[in-house]
């Protein structure tokens, strides 16, 4: 039995390992110049600060040390990764524009079927660029926007200048330094005062490329007593090299304002997905993150939410799933500055075959944040014991009139509970399974209906033929 | 009517080193009901879950034929596929999974393909009902926060909704009320026909009041020491089981 379980090297992804041919218009040298950097702005025409906010990142990137802290990221060279891989098409406003093979990937991934049934707008990238975007009509008349990020820098420069990467500053660490330098993509949304966007609006990111880097930046605006749900799905087919993906989410959630940011990313195992998000949340504005990591050889996220006015709130819903080979290593962070906010945070990790699943997170409650209250539960399963599981956490905490409940569960998966399934002729592997999706259930309520089905879909993909 | 269900030749098994049962014969031919009495430690709980294969225990002689095939090389759902069932004396809870998609899968599995699904709703409101369990329960996570007795009476609406041919009830009636015993025993009574078997483990005697057992084994220290017709349970109550002890040390 031992034999079979070592022959399996890599999991068959089905839809998600689709490669295309590699084909672009254009594709940058390999490696971090300022030559590539200047190549870079100017084949997408932008503006003198934006190129200039380039090369100051990537001055910053050379400047700044690997994070040691984590996973060790030694196996990553720059010199050999790809920063921007134009897809060989234009943006398409239309689908059936949009050239046969990305499409097909696209409609195999499900998009824009999705779009057709429950989303009120999708935007779709392939390697570094969106390759279509499309939003209701009803929606443009009542002022919202939701466009890529080459066109928002064209068509809505000055509230990109007045936002961009300013909650989410090139210093913070190396990969948004680098994310400064060479972001392409992405989405900008902008929800205008007391408009609410009652169906979620999608964004999905392929990278198909192989060596490549993806950068896209994320940037949305909700503005006061405005309300938006917003989904976000990633992927890449698996090669032998290294890919590397560093994007960025920014999140402006106004005053009374409402914004959902639900995520599936599911990556190949070549991938190192060094993604950073966050988010600042005005008074008695919300942010909801739902965040699923599938997939990758290396993970660190941490979605982060800075509670800025009085009375704001978060709550963070993550599931991470670490298979052989894979260290994920994700968490979220909240910053209480102002009194009366609540954060509440809520993880599940699942590893088996000699994955590492970690939880690293922390709340930071500010001297001013009196009558805040933070409740945090992370549980981890562990379904052999070969595989490893860790939990992080971080309180610091600066003002006494605070509730701040914590409560951390690792265990592996129970033989009792697999024999009990068995005993009513279910084999082991769907106990297994059974077991797993019973434990993810809580996060699975939270994501939208297609998007629960897929992360059943992964689980099961992930546990088929883990019986030793 | 004499048809072999269930035959234990001379089982011998062993747990972490220690051997629990030490040569146990059983027959159970179809349309019987049996009962397994014994003190506590006995091997009775150990014999029910060897017959379904837990990994924990290793047969180390001896063997379980069901309906003419040997259990041995056979995995635990396998087992169950054949028929058997067994009703624990502690379900697990398992949570984020509701009682009718359990119970679906399982049925499922046994049928090989998918249930239809507006009959088995009907099917199992009907159960719950029997059991005087509210609908509410199918919705709920198999077994987390229920009592003791939602507990034993989910594993009777397991067994209705499955049919097994060999059903071995593990100290089912343990932890129940008086009323409880009595819808229990209702639910086993109903399920019992002449294509079937039960096996009853049990302290107590309440729940065998209606259930009419064809024979009562005492089963200590790994060896069935006594088999009788139901007027054993009589004398265990009247005696306990400290004579039986005795027929062991000096068997």
């Amino acid at each position: 039995m031992e034999n079979i379980k070592d022959t399996i090297k890599e999991l068959e992804r089905g839809v998600y390992d689709i490669i295309n041919e590699d084909r672009y218009r254009y594709k940058s040298q390999k490696g971090l110049t300022k030559e590539i950097i200047l190549d870079i702005s100017h084949k997408k025409n932008e503006p003198e600060w934006m190129t200039n906010f380039r090369l100051k990142s990537l001055e910053t990137y050379q400047n700044i040390e690997m994070p040691t802290w984590g996973p060790s990221l030694e196996e990553l060279d720059m010199d050999n990764i790809v920063t921007y891989v134009q897809p060989d098409t234009k943006l398409n406003g239309n689908w059936e524009e949009v050239p046969e093979e990305i499409k097909d990937t696209f409609d195999k991934l499900g998009i824009p079927k999705a779009e057709r049934e429950s989303l009120a707008g999708v935007g779709a990238q392939y390697d570094s660029e969106v390759v279509y975007h499309s939003i209701r009509e009803d929606l443009v008349k009542q002022g919202v926007i939701y466009t890529d990020m080459e066109s928002a820098l064209r068509d809505y420069e000055d509230i990109i200048k007045e936002y961009f990467m300013t909650l989410v500053p090139p210093n913070d660490h190396k990969f948004v330094a680098l994310h400064g330098a060479v972001w392409s993509g992405g989405s900008f949304v902008y929800v205008p005062e007391g408009v609410e966007v009652e169906i979620p609006l999608q964004s999905y990111f392929r990278l198909n490329s192989p060596g490549a880097g993806q950068f896209e930046h994320t940037l949305i605006i909700v503005d006061k007593n405005a309300k938006l749900h917003f989904i976000e799905g990633c992927s890449a087919p698996k090669y032998n090299v290294t890919n590397l993906h560093a994007g960025c989410v920014e999140l402006f959630v106004k005053e009374g304002a409402y914004l959902r940011y639900s995520t599936i990313e599911n990556w190949s195992r070549n991938m190192l997905n060094l993604n950073t998000k966050r988010a600042v949340v005005e008074k008695k504005g919300t942010i909801e993150w739902v965040s699923g990591s599938f997939g990758s050889k290396i993970s660190m996220l941490y979605p982060m939410s800075i509670l800025k006015g009085e009375g704001a709130r978060s709550e963070f819903t993550g599931i991470t799933f670490a298979g052989k080979g894979q260290i994920l290593d994700t968490g979220t962070k909240v910053v209480h500055a102002a009194p009366y906010t609540y954060s509440t945070i809520n993880t599940k990790s699942i590893s088996k075959s000699g994955g590492e699943a970690i939880y690293r997170g922390s709340v930071r409650v500010a001297k001013n944040a009196h009558h805040s209250k933070s409740t945090i539960s992370c549980e981890s399963l562990m379904l052999d014991d070969l595989s490893r599981a860790d939990t992080i956490p971080v309180l610091d905490i600066m003002n006494d009139e605070v509730e701040i409940g914590h409560e951390a569960k690792i265990g592996k998966i129970s033989d009792d509970t697999i024999f009990y399934l068995m005993t009513r002729g279910i084999s082991e592997e769907e106990a297994k399974a059974m077991i797993v999706r019973g434990f993810a259930e809580p996060i699975a309520k939270e994501l939208p209906l297609e998007y629960a089905v897929e992360m059943n879909n992964l689980i099961k993909l992930e546990l088929e033929g883990s019986i030793g | 009517m004499n048809e072999k269900l269930l035959e234990i030749n001379n089982l011998h098994v062993n747990t972490e080193d220690k051997e629990i049962l030490k040569g146990v014969n059983l027959t159970v031919n179809k349309g019987e009901v049996h009962v397994i009495m014994g003190s506590n430690g006995a091997g009775k709980s150990t014999l029910a879950q060897v017959i379904l294969g837990h990994p924990k225990y290793q047969v180390t002689e001896g063997d379980m034929i069901f309906q003419g095939e040997s259990l041995k090389e056979l995995k635990t759902d396998e087992r169950a596929r054949k028929g058997i069932f067994l009703s624990f004396q502690t379900p697990e809870e398992v949570p984020g999974v509701t009682v009718e998609g359990f119970l679906r899968s399982a049925r499922s599995a046994a049928l090989g393909r998918p249930v239809m699904l507006h009959s088995f709703r009907k099917e199992l409101k009907e159960k719950l009902e029997l059991l005087d369990i509210s609908d509410e329960y199918a919705s709920r996570y198999l077994n987390v926060g229920f009592s003791g007795g939602e507990k034993k009476k989910n594993e009777i609406i397991q067994m209705m909704m499955l049919n097994p041919k060999l059903a071995i009830l593990d100290e089912t009636d343990s932890g129940l009320d008086v009323d409880a015993v009595k819808i229990v025993s209702e639910g086993v009574k109903q399920f019992k026909n002449e294509e079937n078997a039960v096996i009853i483990i049990t302290h107590n005697s309440k729940i065998l009041q209606s259930l009419e057992p064809d024979y009562v084994h005492i089963l200590l220290d790994g060896q069935i020491v006594r088999t009788s017709d139901a007027s054993l349970i009589e004398e265990v109550n009247q005696k306990g089981f400290a004579e039986y002890k005795e027929a062991v040390i000096h068997a």
